[in-house]
């Protein structure tokens, strides 16, 4: 039983991800983007948020093209959790596990900001103990979801505002079965008082209990 | 007719004369542009370096104090605390958005040499006033590519300070601080130790990017060849510098590196013949395999390249194996390029034969230092208040005061930078000081970046002291003790006027009030010449200054916390307009700060912050009171009326700035302790929290501000003032 966090070179945001399935009592171990499968006893993954390959070509283009993907694909065809957050979203967008894009900010900046989410469906295994809004922080360039949106299982959406830009204010999806969900806040920098929000915990703990 | 060599590369009749007494012969084309640019002032400091010496850089927390590529201070658990601050002036003017992302590249490989993980940025900016196009186009550019850089290396940028000014319409600042986090008795130094092991450069491959300084180098009187002159500018490549830290990072840690050391201005030339020198002991590179990124590099050009994202090691026989694999799993080129030798030279070879060889020392201990002239300018008097017009509609000024881009929010700045990752900021930007929890402990550190530049203009030696004791207000405000900090000196030629003097005493200044709160100068740097025929810059000594708290999530915050509390004012020094952000200039005296009255302060805010009595703490500086009380009841929207019973003029006491004043909130039963706690500390009620307005009484007259029209204002005059 372990969340497999996979680390490619520019990854970021991976040490935070282990932290934070250790902060749930979980055991976390990373995985390289060079390697062909997934730790033994893998039960979940996360792939973190960062500038993997610095972005080159396009944010995540490389990334999901990268050895390690071909078994995280496997995991996620055989029902396994795969939460990607961020640059991981972009990487499973370019994996073709969850629809749609991730295009430039309309700021054409990159934007740190808290902001608060509703949960649009309450239905994935991500979000069945998620009530309420989540305040969770963002951190991106190239953060704005496009697709159609009645064609996607919208999980996350922004209240209130919609600061990159997404169609239908979306900052996060799922896969049809619902075992797949990328998004573009950070939840791993939710999880502690110190940080200011705990809210990304309800995410994480699908995670550890899978 | 041409000008000599040695002079188009900037050295004078005198110091070339030196380099043949130095080495007993005459030197090599590449030996005399090495020469030029290690006794450059940016490498040497040979206009600075006496003056330096003034600094307090001792304490029994220091574990390494200046001479090192960074600073480092004990905090406990095992850990050290590295920083530095870094300017990357010129650069930034030339071409912003590179400019001031290699700024950040640089700074973080300085800190990355100790051995230690980045864990903050912080950049201190300052440009012409935003109704200028030029810089409007700087600021934006070089705000992008701060962010560019440092947001896709994963370092947070948690803080900094940005003021805009006519004087540096022609010379913009672009200055900035790393701080990392090693375990103690691993810290690595850029000092060659044992001959025989061997020189690796790991990292980018060598291009002739960055060869500004000496832009005189492709020119045909010295390559004999008709090749055209390349573009100088350094090249930014983040997603190669965090590659270059998580490798080097692995390979501290296991042990693999006897010394380390970044490859900054000057290139291989400065990075191997300081860590020779230091070690005492020689070099010898040959230079054919530096891998290049193009073919047909002269000597002097692989030997002076800035090219970025480049680290030179020290590494047993035994381990270079070991260094090899590590750095080919992260895709980075590791090349040993040399060994250390015992002769004390710095020996370079080039196609089979010996192109450079001169004692190390003489390009680094040997470079020439010069006394600046020391002549005082009058220190102009307070401007007679009758003077200065009285505002109309105190209100109105209230609001003007608080649009102006140098009082305003810079949200639009910070909420372009990651100021997050890495899930140990405590406490974000906006604020008095960045708070970020020491990682793998419950320790907060706390960090600022001051100065007082108009200050530093009037009255040098009162803005120096002033510039030390904001930085200190500033993390006693959040609750941490003043702990460390490091320097970047920005003046104008020190050669010309009263510069030099103005530098001395700044130096002077500062010394002075980092004795009196015990806080050593670890690190430092200077960038002088930041001058054009019309303008000088103000004297601008940047601090950079951390302190430590004992538990990252207690820090305080500046936003008042509900209603029914008292507002106290802490200090009560005296008070001026001169030289503050309401006037905007620098041509009357302002207040000579009371070092021993201020240190007092801060020290009682530290302790009742720590003793849990406070509910917000904020300093009085830019702006006056007016503007600190507004930004306290901004941040949660909670107001407050405050009375100001001084006698003053209504415009003084609102805007007037100094007194070393800090204004905090506590609930009403916390205030007897709070007063025993002070003393002989001066410390007065001034009013209470609550409402939605933020109302001053000032005597007769009075002042008055919705906190919405506050945020109105407040958050948009910077975006408003880019468009």
């Amino acid at each position: 039983m372990s969340v497999a966090v996979v680390r490619f070179p520019g990854s970021l945001d991976h040490d935070s991800a282990v932290r934070a399935v250790h902060g749930l009592g979980g055991t976390a171990e990373l995985a390289w983007h060079d390697d062909r499968a997934l730790p033994a006893g893998t039960t979940a993954v996360v792939i973190p948020g960062g500038f993997s390959y610095g972005d080159h070509l396009r944010p995540g283009a490389i990334a999901s093209r990268s050895p390690i993907m071909r078994a995280v694909v496997d995991h996620a065809n055989a029902g396994g959790l795969v939460l990607g957050i961020c640059n991981g979203f972009q990487v499973l967008c370019e994996a073709g596990l969850l629809p749609g894009a991730l295009r430039p900010n309309a700021t054409l900046s990159f934007v740190c900001r808290q902001v608060t989410l509703e949960v649009s469906d309450g239905g994935t295994p991500f979000t069945e103990t998620a009530s309420g809004p989540l305040s969770i922080p963002i951190k991106n360039h190239d953060g704005a979801w496009y697709g159609d949106p009645d064609r996607a299982r919208v999980v996350l959406r922004y209240q209130g505002e919609n600061p990159l830009g997404a169609v239908d204010r979306v900052a996060g999806v799922a896969n049809e079965a619902g075992n797949v969900m990328g998004l573009m806040p950070h939840p791993e920098e939710a999880v502690d008082p110190l940080l200011g929000s705990v809210d990304g915990c309800v995410l994480f703990r699908p995670l550890v209990a899978a | 007719m041409s000008q000599p060599l040695h002079r188009q590369l900037g050295l004078t009749d005198a110091e070339n004369d030196r380099i043949p007494e130095l080495i007993g012969r005459a030197p090599s084309d590449a030996e005399l542009v090495m020469f030029s640019l290690m006794w450059s002032e940016h490498c040497s400091y040979k206009h600075s370096r006496p003056l330096l010496r003034r600094f307090p850089t001792e304490g029994p927390h220091v574990v390494q104090g200046p001479g090192e590529n960074a600073g480092a201070i004990d905090v406990g658990d095992g850990l050290a605390i590295a920083l530095k601050i870094e300017s990357h002036n010129h650069p930034s003017a030339v071409e912003p958005f590179e400019g001031a992302a290699t700024g950040v590249g640089g700074i973080v490989r300085d800190i990355l040499a100790l051995g230690a993980r980045p864990i903050a940025l912080l950049d201190s900016l300052r440009f012409g006033r935003l109704d200028s196009a030029r810089s409007r186009h700087l600021f934006t550019r070089a705000v992008a590519g701060i962010g560019h850089y440092g947001n896709c290396i994963g370092v947070p940028t948690v803080g900094g300070e940005v003021s805009f000014d006519d004087r540096y319409e022609d010379s913009c600042l672009v200055n900035a601080m790393c701080i990392g986090v090693v375990p103690a008795g691993a810290m690595l130094k850029a000092q060659a130790r044992t001959p025989g092991n061997h020189l690796v450069l790991i990292g980018n491959r060598t291009g002739r990017d960055g060869i500004g300084g000496a832009s005189v180098l492709a020119s045909a009187e010295l390559s004999h060849d008709d090749e055209d002159k390349r573009p100088s500018v350094q090249v930014s490549d983040p997603f190669t510098e965090r590659k270059l830290m998580d490798c080097c990072l692995e390979l501290a840690a296991a042990g693999a590196f006897v010394a380390l050391q970044d490859l900054g201005a000057a290139g291989l030339t400065s990075a191997a013949s300081e860590m020779a020198s230091k070690g005492g002991v020689g070099i010898d590179v040959d230079l054919d395999l530096v891998p290049l990124r193009e073919q047909g590099m002269a000597p002097a050009e692989i030997l002076v390249s800035e090219s970025q994202e480049r680290m030179l090691a020290e590494v047993a026989p035994e381990r270079l194996d070991e260094v090899v694999e590590r750095c080919r799993r992260w895709e980075l080129d590791a090349t040993a390029i040399g060994v250390i030798t015992t002769t004390g030279n710095f020996t370079a070879r080039h196609g089979g034969a010996i192109v450079v060889d001169i004692p190390a020392a003489a390009l680094t201990d040997d470079a020439p230092t010069y006394a600046v002239p020391v002549d005082p300018a009058p220190t102009p008097a307070p401007t007679p208040l009758d003077r200065i017009p009285m505002p109309r509609d105190l209100s109105a000024a209230w609001m003007e005061l608080l649009g102006r881009p140098n009082v305003a929010s810079k949200r639009w700045i910070y909420e372009r930078y990651d100021h997050l990752v890495g899930a140990n900021t405590a406490r974000r930007p906006g604020g008095d000081a960045a708070v970020i929890r020491i990682p793998g402990t419950g320790t907060g550190l706390a960090i600022t970046t001051d100065c007082a530049e108009r200050h530093c203009e009037a009255d040098p030696l009162g803005g120096g002291a002033a510039t030390v004791l904001e930085a200190a207000r500033n993390l006693a405000c959040v609750g941490a003790r003043p702990a460390a900090a490091t320097d970047c000196l920005n003046f104008p030629n020190p050669e010309k006027g009263a510069t030099g003097w103005r530098l001395q005493q700044v130096i002077e200044g500062m010394s002075l009030a980092l004795e009196a709160l015990d806080v050593p100068i670890v690190s430092g740097n200077v960038s002088l010449y930041n001058e054009s025929p019309e303008r000088l810059i103000y004297p601008t000594p940047v601090v950079g200054m951390v302190g430590l708290m004992a538990d990252a999530s207690a820090s305080v915050g500046e936003g008042f916390t509900g209603p029914g509390d008292l507002v106290v004012q802490i200090g009560s020094g005296p008070v001026r307009l001169d030289a503050g952000e309401w006037l905007g200039d620098a041509t009357g005296a302002p207040p000579a700060p009371d070092i021993a009255a201020e240190v007092a302060v801060i020290d009682l805010v530290v302790r009742a912050a720590t003793a849990g009595l406070l509910q917000s703490a904020h300093d009085v500086s830019g702006g006056g009171i007016a503007v600190t009380l507004a930004e306290s009841a901004l941040a949660h929207g909670i107001g407050c009326e405050v009375s100001l019973p001084t006698g003053r003029r209504p415009d003084e006491d609102m805007f007037g700035e100094g007194g070393g004043r800090i204004i905090v909130s506590c609930h009403p039963e916390h205030l007897d302790q709070l007063r025993e706690m002070a003393g002989t500390v001066p410390i007065a009620q001034i009013g209470t929290t609550g409402g939605r307005t933020v109302t001053l009484r000032m005597g007769e007259a009075g002042a008055e501000l919705h906190v919405e029209q506050i945020r109105d204002t407040f958050e948009s005059a910077l975006p408003k003032a880019l468009t």
